[in-house]
C-alpha cells in the first residue's frame, strides 16, 4: 500500500505516567541490570539524588496508555512491522516520584524500495516528555518500518 | 562499577568499554520484558501469531536487546551522565541466542559547559552477526 503523507504532523493524546519504584525495579530486572541505582534508595540518593529509571524505561510510558490514543499510528500491518531505529535525548534528570507527560507526533512518513521487491514504508515518530514542573526532560525519536512482505532475515 | 567515579580527564579516545553480555535468551526473558515495558505485540510471545507471521518462532523485542546494550553506557559513565543514546536495529535475536555488547570511545569534546564523551556501540549474537549498532553521548565530571 502506498504511504499516506497526510499522517505527517498527526499528534497523539498526551499520556501521563508516574515514575514508580516498583516499575523501575521490574524493568531493571527484565533487562538483567543489577545496578543499585535502580532499587537502593540510600545509594541512589547519594549518587544521583534519588532512584532513576534505566535509559530505555521511557518506552514504558509509550505503552502505558492501554487505549492507544497517545500513539498516532499509521495503518501498518503488525505482522510486517519492524522497529528500525530508536533515539533518546536526556535534557534533565528523571527520578522516582516524577510525573511524566508524553506527547507523540508523526514527524515524517516515506517510502523506499525493498531489497526483495515491493516497497517499504517508514514512519518517524517524535515524543517529548515533560515533568510535573513543566520542564522538558527528554525527547525520543523512533523509526518504524512496514516491510513489503513478511519479514525474513 | 557502581560507585566508581569516572573522570573526563582519564578517558581516552579509542578506549574500549567493558563488555556486557546475556547468554542464551529465553522466551521467559521476552515475557518479562513484555510485562515490564508493556510491549505486548504478540509476535514476541505468541508462538501461533509468530508462525502466522511467517516466523519459525517468537523473537526478542528490539528494545530488549537495546536495553541490554545500554548497560555498556551506564556501566561506563553512570545513568545520570547519559545525554544521548541512539540505536539502529540490524537483525533479530531468537530464543537461545547470546547478546554480546561492546563499546568504544570515539570523541571527547566540550559543549554547553559540559565535558562530553561520545562513543560507538554494537551488540552481536554468538555468530558475530550485528543485532544493533548505536552510539551515545555522556557528560563526565572533571578532577578540577
Amino acid at each position: 500500500m502506498p504511504v499516506d503523507k497526510s499522517y505527517i504532523g498527526k499528534t497523539g493524546a498526551p499520556v501521563t505516567m508516574h515514575v514508580e519504584r516498583g516499575k523501575i525495579r521490574e524493568f531493571a530486572a527484565a533487562i538483567k541490570d543489577d545496578d543499585p541505582l535502580y532499587f537502593d534508595e540510600d545509594y541512589a540518593g547519594r549518587e544521583a539524588g534519588g532512584i532513576m529509571p534505566p535509559i530505555t524505561f521511557l518506552q514504558t510510558v509509550q505503552h502505558w496508555d492501554q487505549v492507544g490514543s497517545s500513539r498516532p499510528r499509521l495503518p501498518f500491518d503488525l505482522k510486517r512491522v519492524l522497529h528500525g531505529e530508536q533515539e533518546y535525548e536526556f535534557l534533565k534528570p528523571i527520578r522516582v516520584g516524577d510525573v511524566l507527560t508524553a506527547v507523540s507526533r508523526i514527524a515524517d512518513v516515506y517510502e523506499k524500495p525493498g531489497k526483495r521487491g515491493g516497497s517499504m514504508n517508514f514512519a518517524v515518530t517524535e515524543t517529548e516528555y515533560t515533568n510535573q514542573r513543566g520542564e522538558v526532560v527528554a525527547r525520543a525519536r523512533a523509526v518504524t518500518i512496514e516491510t513489503g512482505q513478511v519479514v525474513k532475515d | 562499577m557502581p560507585g566508581t567515579k569516572r573522570y573526563w580527564e582519564d578517558v581516552k579516545e579509542g578506549q574500549a568499554l567493558d563488555e556486557v553480555r546475556v547468554d542464551k535468551l529465553t522466551r521467559t526473558d521476552f515475557v518479562k520484558y513484555a510485562g515490564a515495558s508493556g510491549d505486548f505485540n504478540p509476535i514476541h510471545h505468541d508462538q501461533l501469531f509468530a508462525e502466522a507471521s511467517g516466523n519459525p518462532t517468537v523473537f526478542a523485542m528490539g528494545m530488549l536487546n537495546a536495553s541490554i546494550l545500554s548497560r555498556v553506557v551506564t556501566r561506563f559513565a553512570g545513568r545520570p551522565a547519559v545525554r544521548k543514546y541512539r540505536v539502529r536495529f540490524a537483525t533479530r535475536a531468537w530464543p537461545g541466542d547470546d547478546v554480546i555488547c561492546r563499546g568504544t570511545v570515539t570523541r571527547k569534546f566540550e559543549q554547553g559547559g559540559e565535558k562530553l564523551v561520545e562513543g560507538d556501540l554494537v551488540a552481536v549474537n554468538q555468530k558475530g552477526e550485528t543485532l544493533i549498532s548505536g552510539n551515545f553521548v555522556a557528560a563526565l565530571p572533571t578532577r578540577s
